[in-house]
């Protein structure tokens, strides 16, 4: 099973890059893929989450071929 | 309809003149046009700002703000609506988005691009990222609700 997770704005300078690619045996929740990826690093508050470009919870299971995001709140207008 | 991202700076004016121009068949039909321009201060925060970098989801922001419209457009009787939004590099006194719907009547008017315009500034992922006359580049880090005073952005 393969995900994509992408990171934006203040939190891909951050973590230094913008995205990876991730190969999943079992199902993960989109909070459970950031503690897999950033062990060290915990979720900074505010922090919104999408699975295809749609806003989603940490609870969201990720399915195959889906994408992934991180971002900080938006300052967009 | 119409709703765009533009990597270039526009003149707000000559685009509501160009689309409520072509759009011959409404003529008649609209009573009320609500526009919202807003635009860069060379200010924030009690800084001062000389550019700006806009950054967005390509893909998702997109799909938010048509959300949004379409929001809009069940809640309220709107005849047309246009939604330009900068991306990119941007100095003070450019255009950073522009709303505007047409309706028959100005309460649907009003309401729908204010409506609009909040949504906007809660959901539709774009990141503003300032750079200071200090030479400090810092990023916006949320953004203020639009039905509070802003009082701490009064100077």
């Amino acid at each position: 099973m393969s995900i994509k997770v992408r990171y934006f704005a203040s939190l891909k300078e951050r973590l230094g890059h913008a995205e990876t690619e991730l190969e999943l045996s079992a199902p993960l929740s989109a909070g459970q893929i950031w503690q897999r990826l950033n062990p060290a690093i915990p979720l900074p508050e505010g922090t919104l989450t999408a699975i295809n470009m749609e806003y989603a919870s940490l609870d969201s299971l990720l399915t195959d071929g889906d994408e992934l995001a991180f971002f900080p709140p938006v300052t967009g207008g | 309809m119409q709703i765009k991202l533009s990597a270039e700076p526009f003149n707000p004016w000559q685009i509501l003149h160009d689309y409520e121009t072509e759009q011959r068949q409404l003529a008649g039909q609209y009573g009320a046009t609500a526009v919202f321009v807003g635009t860069m201060r060379d200010f924030n925060q009690g800084d001062d700002v000389v550019v700006m970098q806009l950054d967005h989801y390509p893909g998702m922001t997109e799909k938010q703000l048509t959300r949004i419209v379409e929001q809009a457009q069940q809640q309220w009787a709107i005849l047309d609506g246009l939604l330009l939004h900068r991306v990119g590099k941007i100095e003070p006194n450019d255009t950073l988005v522009i709303v505007a719907v047409w309706s028959a009547h100005r309460g649907d008017a009003f309401d729908a691009s204010r409506f609009i315009m909040e949504a906007l500034k809660k959901q539709a992922p774009f990141w503003k990222q300032e750079t200071l006359s200090s030479g400090e580049v810092r990023w916006v880090s949320s953004n203020s609700d639009g039905y509070l005073k802003p009082a701490h952005n009064a100077k």
